[in-house]
């Protein structure tokens, strides 16, 4: 095991702040998702660092990034059914346009 | 040191990926960005001997997120136009900001110290994920079972067309 635990950390560290540059700074409503998406990938890779390097007798580690990538799958699904309804209504996902909530 | 090799060129290739997710003007480029770099998380889950993630990152993410993602885009067109990706105004700040939380969560990483285990991991690793999911953990799976039953009703429900 040659590759240090560090590498896999900052790896994640830079992924999950790419996906929130692209939560914060996105117009498109699929291109946020696309964003949670990369952060949720990033979260995964950590607890799998974790999981390796330091419980790798344990499963705990394996079965809470399935949990996550469950999670995951769920939350696309109900998200772009979101963005789709949206769109039919409004004739845009663009976020910008999206402030009928707004006080 | 192959292995080293091996990871900072994976690692290198995803994170342009992701990069290109983020920044790509077209959001169906986006799209193919984000397979590939779904597909670098993937190869890394392998070199951190997750077998069963791997694959599981292959068949949910790239064969059933990604391509959900794809149809969201091209049922929503006119999204698909040069304009489409576009940035809002904070996007610099943005950036600057969270170009420091990178700085500060790796220098945190960098300066912590954790307590390794020189285990191997179990050859029957996949099998004791299995056990773990009937055993300990079987009220998280009936819980994540349920709740991909209501995001599968949810979602139908949310994007049928209403014809009354």
């Amino acid at each position: 095991m040659t590759i240090p635990l560090t590498w896999y950390l900052i790896l994640s560290a830079a992924l999950f702040a790419i996906g929130l540059f692209g939560v914060l700074a996105r117009r498109n409503a699929i291109a946020i998702l696309i964003g949670v998406e990369l952060m949720l990938n990033a979260v995964n890779v950590n607890i799998l660092a974790f999981w390796r390097y330091i419980r790798p007798d344990d499963p705990s580690g394996q079965v809470f990034a399935i949990i996550v990538l469950t999670v995951a799958a769920a939350e696309a699904a109900v998200g772009l059914a979101l963005f789709i309804s949206i769109y039919r209504t409004r004739r845009s996902i663009n976020v910008d346009h999206l402030d009928a909530l707004k006080g | 040191m192959a292995l080293q090799a091996i990871f900072l060129l994976v690692s290198a290739f995803t994170l342009l990926m992701a990069l290109g997710a983020v920044l790509a003007r077209n959001l169906f480029h986006a799209a193919l960005f984000l397979v590939g770099a779904f597909f670098g998380v993937s190869v890394l889950y392998f070199l951190l001997e997750a077998e069963f993630l791997a694959i599981a990152q292959i068949i949910i993410y790239i064969g059933a997120i990604a391509t959900l993602i794809v149809f969201a885009i091209m049922l929503s067109r006119g999204m698909m136009g040069p304009e489409a990706g576009q940035h809002n105004r904070y996007a610099p700040f943005a950036a600057l900001a969270l170009f420091f939380l990178f700085l500060l969560v790796a220098w945190l990483f960098n300066i912590a110290r954790f307590e390794y285990s020189e285990q191997a991991v179990a050859p029957d690793a996949i099998a004791q994920i299995g056990r773990a999911f009937v055993t300990t953990y079987v009220v998280p799976f009936e819980v994540a079972s349920i709740l991909l039953v209501v995001a599968l009703i949810g979602a139908i429900m949310l994007a049928r067309e209403r014809t009354s």
